[in-house]
């Protein structure tokens, strides 16, 4: 049986798709290294700070890996949690493994650390580039509950490579945040199908920005996972500035588009309607030369 | 919001081997239970950190019930709670027992 990575736990994500029996946590919840900053606040804490992180072994090679827990907070990011991740990256820049994954599933700063949380979101993201200039790939996963929001949508883009399943989420504020700002008239939150013509899987995926799009289970997270790894990085100057024309244009081509739909019809897609209902396979195969990477 | 500590310590268990564990997560309606190795003589000590204030003679009675049901010594099972059912708390806690004993393989 397939299990499905959106319903699983961070701990059970690492498990299912690292070797059996190879994972090696680092500061386990046995180490109760948690948050003082919510004790101050007499709020609850997790033994583990939301975030499970360790070594081990992906079809025989070495990575390391950081998992975030929706369940707890949302996933959101505090001062322990966010050096955790940057503890683990920066290992990666000293041992370099095969790549380091990221499991990310995150509403962002976590807002009860402030200034604490942002410090260490832009940390997160300065480590990831340290550990991608030293020559590691660092890969993101994203496909939970929560999705993956805020600071922390950033630092998924700086990474070597996104993975997201059509019920994955990325995006900087999220549906909630927009409409709370900008009025309902703007954008409505509850307006599911509208969330996820804009943030899910399936936009980003024709947006260019995640690279693979995967079925929701951590079998086929595990294999395109191991595909990330063997593709490597490019790591490099015409990388960089052949994304940024991608991000001009994207400026200049849908800038006046309301919805994903607008997008969509312009990148060829005649029935965008179609998209949400295709299966994984059929949708991959149909967006061929039309996704903003290759038309 | 105030954090209520609660201890209970169990004595003349059965030594139980095992390597530890952690199941369940904090959130809304959950708890996450983790389960240590402890030298003991044969107790077994719980410690549960809850959101939800008032209810120690309940946690008394669901560990109470736990204990009879593992007689499990020897080893440390620390709480964090965010206001979980009494029933959610049993199965939690004997999914704990199990995962710690079926690591020690």
């Amino acid at each position: 049986m397939l299990r499905s990575y959106y319903e699983s736990t961070a701990r059970a994500r690492i498990a299912g798709l690292l070797d059996a029996d190879s994972f090696h946590e680092w500061l386990p919840a046995s180490e109760r290294v948690t948050s003082p900053h919510l004790a101050t606040l007499e709020q609850p804490v997790a033994f583990d700070d939301g975030v499970v992180i360790g070594q081990g072994s992906i079809a025989g090679k070495k990575i390391f890996i950081a998992a975030q827990e929706g369940g707890f907070m949302g996933g959101a990011v505090g001062e322990v949690h966010g050096a955790k991740i940057v503890g683990v990256l920066e290992r990666a820049v000293r041992d370099h493994p095969a790549a380091v994954l990221l499991l990310l599933e995150t509403g962002g700063v976590r807002l009860q650390e402030a200034n604490a949380g942002l410090i260490a979101v832009s940390e997160v993201m300065r480590a990831i580039l340290s550990a991608r200039a030293a020559g590691v790939p660092v890969i993101v996963a994203i496909g939970g509950q929560y999705g993956c929001f805020g600071g922390m949508g950033i630092a998924a883009r700086c990474a070597t490579a996104i993975i997201m399943s059509e019920e994955g989420r990325l995006g900087l504020s999220g549906p909630e945040v927009i409409e709370t700002a900008r009025g309902v008239e703007e954008y409505d939150s509850r307006d599911r199908a509208l969330v996820w013509r804009t943030v899910g899987g399936k936009h980003r995926y024709l947006l260019g920005e995640c690279d693979t799009i995967v079925p929701d289970s951590i079998e086929s997270f595990q294999q395109a996972v191991v595909a990330c790894i063997g593709k490597g990085d490019n790591w490099t100057l015409d990388a960089l500035e052949q994304e940024h024309r991608l991000l001009s244009d994207r400026v200049q081509r849908f800038g006046e588009c309301a919805d994903g739909r607008d997008i969509w019809r312009k990148l060829g897609w005649t029935d965008p309607d179609a998209i949400a209902m295709m299966d994984n396979d059929e949708f991959v195969a149909a967006a061929q030369g039309r996704s903003a990477k290759n038309n | 919001m105030t954090i209520e500590n609660l201890k209970y310590r169990f004595d003349a268990g059965t030594p139980t081997q095992g390597a530890t564990a952690i199941v369940g997560v904090l959130g809304s309606g959950n708890l996450e239970v983790l389960v240590e190795p402890a030298a003991l003589n044969g107790a077994c000590e719980i410690e549960v950190n809850t959101a939800a204030r008032g209810f120690g003679a309940i946690w008394q009675a669901v560990m109470k019930d736990f204990f009879a049901r593992h007689h499990a010594g020897d080893i440390r099972i620390s709480v964090n709670d965010a206001g979980a059912t009494p029933a959610i708390v049993s199965l939690r806690l004997d999914q704990a027992i199990e995962s710690y004993k079926g690591k020690h393989k």
